[in-house]
């Protein structure tokens, strides 16, 4: 029952670029309040905090992204919801990201100098305004470029989700192979799309890194 | 109102086993100025620090402008908010104008309104005398100017004490006198200051009273005619002999 790889069978790879996008959006910005969190919890005065955000960070890097796939996958109907592969990958990615950014900025907000944070304490600013208006602006600068790197990390990162079933950009390249039996011309097409999203956010983080450097050298 | 802006009683702080302030009794009058002096080491930042509560102490009793800061509560932003401090490296917001440097902790934490915060920023920044400097970044400035900044930022907070941690250390010798300057016209118009410093000419230009510390400890105290003139502690004679 093998049949010709045909611009449908393209076309059909090519829209599943959407459910890869999507779900690394969803990751994203939900790794980004999660890390953000996490980064705050690191460097905050509270052992309790700082004890449970290292903790979720040493899980979520210590064990293979597919590990928690699996685990929040099968975990989902423990707890009596829905099996649902969208839902289990977008949790899992989501906790993943929270662990990785979390650790990003938490490095960037160290790396602002302690005189920022006591000339702030000094002028009464609250904990909120010292953190929105004299730290993260300033870690932002020293965060972006090691976060779109870690963007293009999570992007091919989705391609996991295909072992749970989700169809994104992998799973779609699975199915048209298993139909059609062209796995170079298949996964060749598949491996050339996630180029096309993830090469120019390397660029841009490489354009970013090299900017920060010359900022911090001038 | 109370008549002293600062007490200290029976002060003691650790940074972990290590001994950093010792039996620290000092009262600070309204209006006083106050150079603090010693070795490297000896506790002097550590000490204007605890006013503020930048460091936290382990016993006694600190009593800034009648608010005791142990006793909890709002207590510490409201003495923050009366205390203005400047630092040996300026410590500016880099990413900020020099006028947003000075409206932000206004706008924050007293609520002025920004037209207002503007306002009494342009002033400070004038009394400063670098109003033209306004819309620059802090790296664009030399440092003297920046020290000048700093000191603008604090003063529009309208403390009614100021703390100096060695002002002009970092600065290139020519531009010390830029901000000695300032903080001279500061203590004439009355502010009540604590200074570290090693410039000698500026405690006996205007300090009422200048302090030797050594090892934690306040080891003598006096108007600077005869901290200078008739010192009686040896290590404070030493010390003299060196800065000389
Ligand atoms: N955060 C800290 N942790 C541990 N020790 C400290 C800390 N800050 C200061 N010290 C120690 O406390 C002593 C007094 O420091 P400091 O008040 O900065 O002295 P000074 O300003 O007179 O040079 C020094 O021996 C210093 O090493
Ligand atoms: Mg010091």
């Amino acid at each position: 029952m093998i049949r010709e790889f045909s611009s449908a069978d393209i076309l059909f790879i090519v829209s599943a670029v959407r459910w890869t996008l999507i779900l690394s959006a969803i990751a994203f910005l939900g790794g980004a309040m999660g890390g953000l969190l996490i980064a705050l919890s690191r460097t905050s005065h509270s052992k309790a905090l700082r004890r449970m955000a290292a903790g979720f960070i040493q899980i979520f890097q210590g064990t293979p992204l597919l590990m928690q796939l699996f685990l929040v996958y099968f975990g989902l109907a423990v707890v009596g919801l829905p099996i649902n592969p969208l839902l289990a990958a977008a949790v899992a990615l989501t906790l993943h990201a929270s662990a990785y950014l979390g650790e990003i900025w938490r490095g960037a907000i160290e790396a602002v100098p302690s005189g920022q944070t006591e000339a702030a304490t000094a002028l009464s600013l609250s904990y909120p305004d010292r953190m929105r208006h004299v730290i993260l602006p300033q870690a932002m600068r020293v965060a972006t470029a090691p976060t779109v790197g870690f963007l293009v990390q999570l992007i091919k990162g989705t391609s996991l989700a295909s072992i749970i079933g989700f169809t994104e950009l992998t799973r779609a390249g699975q199915i048209i192979n298993n139909a059609t039996f062209k796995p170079f011309l298949v996964f060749g097409t598949v491996a050339i799309l996630y180029f096309i999203l993830c090469w120019p956010l390397s660029l841009l983080a490489r354009h970013m890194e090299a900017r920060m450097r010359r900022a911090i050298t001038r | 109102m109370t008549e002293h802006a600062i007490i200290m009683r029976a002060v003691n702080k650790f940074y972990g086993d290590f001994h950093a302030l010792v039996d620290i009794d000092l009262t600070v009058e309204r209006g006083e100025r106050i150079v603090i002096c010693g070795p490297s080491g000896s506790g002097k930042s550590t000490l204007i620090r605890t006013i503020n509560q930048l460091e936290p102490i382990q016993s006694g009793t600190i009593t800034v402008d009648g608010v005791e800061l142990t006793a909890g509560g709002d207590n510490v932003a409201k003495v923050r908010q009366d205390v203005g401090m400047v630092f040996q490296s300026f410590n500016l917001f880099p990413h900020m104008t020099v006028l947003e440097n000075c409206m932000l902790a206004p706008m924050k934490t007293r609520k002025t309104p920004r037209a207002e915060a503007e306002e009494t920023a342009r002033r400070y920044l004038e009394r400063v005398k670098i109003p033209e400097q306004a819309g620059k970044y802090p790296a664009q400035l030399s440092g003297g100017q920046q020290q000048r900044v700093a000191i603008a930022r604090a003063l529009c907070m309208k403390p009614r004490i100021m703390l100096f941690d060695e002002p002009t250390s970092a600065l290139d010798p020519e531009m010390v006198k830029e901000v000695l300057d300032t903080m001279i016209d500061l203590a004439r118009e009355g502010m009540t200051m604590l200074c570290v410093t090693h410039e000698m000419e500026f405690a006996r230009a205007v300090a009422d009273r200048v302090i030797f510390m050594d090892k934690g400890l306040i080891v003598e105290e006096n108007a600077p005619e005869a901290f200078f003139g008739s010192p009686k502690n040896e290590r404070l004679q030493n010390f003299l002999g060196q800065i000389a």
